[in-house]
């Protein structure tokens, strides 16, 4: 089997099928954030096989997956610092305390 | 021994083991950050992944991209999420690690997610992808990814670096809090 770039997309599919599935049943915020940072990585992965397999004279491929590299880093820094404003208010870390913003 | 393995092996196989090993490190990862019920042990995979998704990149010949990820997941977010697990640890284990295998919902989200990783299976083998260029990219030199963000993309570099401050001051604001006046 020679690996092209459908094999590289399959991992991928695979990979964001497992941060989907985490986001929807995991009840701790933290567990969401992370399986949201599996949900970029797949991303990136598509867009580096992208990058060899169809964009193979230019490197904007690359370009896009460092900018969605820094999205996530700067999203990981706003998002843990809300988790940790509001468990110093809750007290809890889970999914449902996270309301508070309803009226 | 470099003969005995360039005998044995051709080098799409090789490229093909490799692959293989990293794709599995990548999904066995991904699989323990959502299935294990220790939020600490899913922060640990969830390193596993990041550093098997840049050794996929090295393998593409992405250098660049496969150290940025080092550097950023594996290094720096991944710090940061076992910083952020250590301070809100309850003491209470069902309420840091809230996962509930008994649920029925839960099996909808299972089967909803393999139908959808299912259709993308048929879409990405149905397909036939196009290409624009000439064979394949062996090697990004890092000077062509420099040449496109400080020429073509240079708005796009310049807002990443707006992004990358306004969140550090945010985030700093939102931990720290706001004394009130």
């Amino acid at each position: 089997m020679t690996i092209g770039l459908s094999q590289y997309l399959l991992v991928s599919s695979i990979l964001f099928g497992i941060g989907l599935l985490g986001i929807v049943i995991k009840r701790n915020v933290i567990a969401v954030l992370m399986c949201l940072e599996l949900l970029l990585n797949a991303v990136n992965i598509n867009f580096i096989a992208i990058s060899r397999y169809v964009l193979t004279d230019s490197a904007v491929a690359q370009v896009f997956a460092l900018l969605v590299i820094v999205v996530a880093a700067a999203e990981v820094a706003v998002g843990l610092s809300l988790i940790i404003a509001i468990y110093k208010k809750k007290r809890s870390i889970h999914i449902d305390d996270f309301n508070i913003l309803k009226g | 021994m470099g003969e005995l393995i360039q005998n044995l092996f051709t080098a799409d196989m090789l490229y093909a083991l490799v692959f293989t090993a990293l794709a599995a490190v990548i999904i066995l990862g991904a699989v323990g950050v959502v299935l294990l019920p220790n939020i600490i042990h899913n922060a640990y995979c969830l390193i596993l992944t990041f550093l098997g998704v840049a050794g996929l990149y090295l393998q593409t010949g992405a250098g660049f991209v496969g150290i940025v990820q080092i550097f950023v997941y594996a290094g720096a977010i991944s710090v940061l999420v076992i910083f952020a697990v250590m301070l809100v640890m309850d003491r209470e284990p069902k309420r840091t690690s809230p996962f509930i295998p008994k649920g029925k919902r839960n099996w909808w989200a299972a089967y909803g997610v393999i139908l959808f990783v299912a259709a993308m299976f048929l879409t990405i083998t149905k397909t036939v992808w196009p290409q624009f260029g000439s064979g394949l990219a062996e090697k990004t030199e890092v000077t062509q990814i420099a040449d496109l963000f400080l020429g073509e993309y240079v708005i796009a570099f310049e807002a990443a670096a707006i992004l990358l401050l306004v969140a550090v001051i945010g985030a700093i604001i939102l931990a720290k809090g706001v004394k009130d006046e």
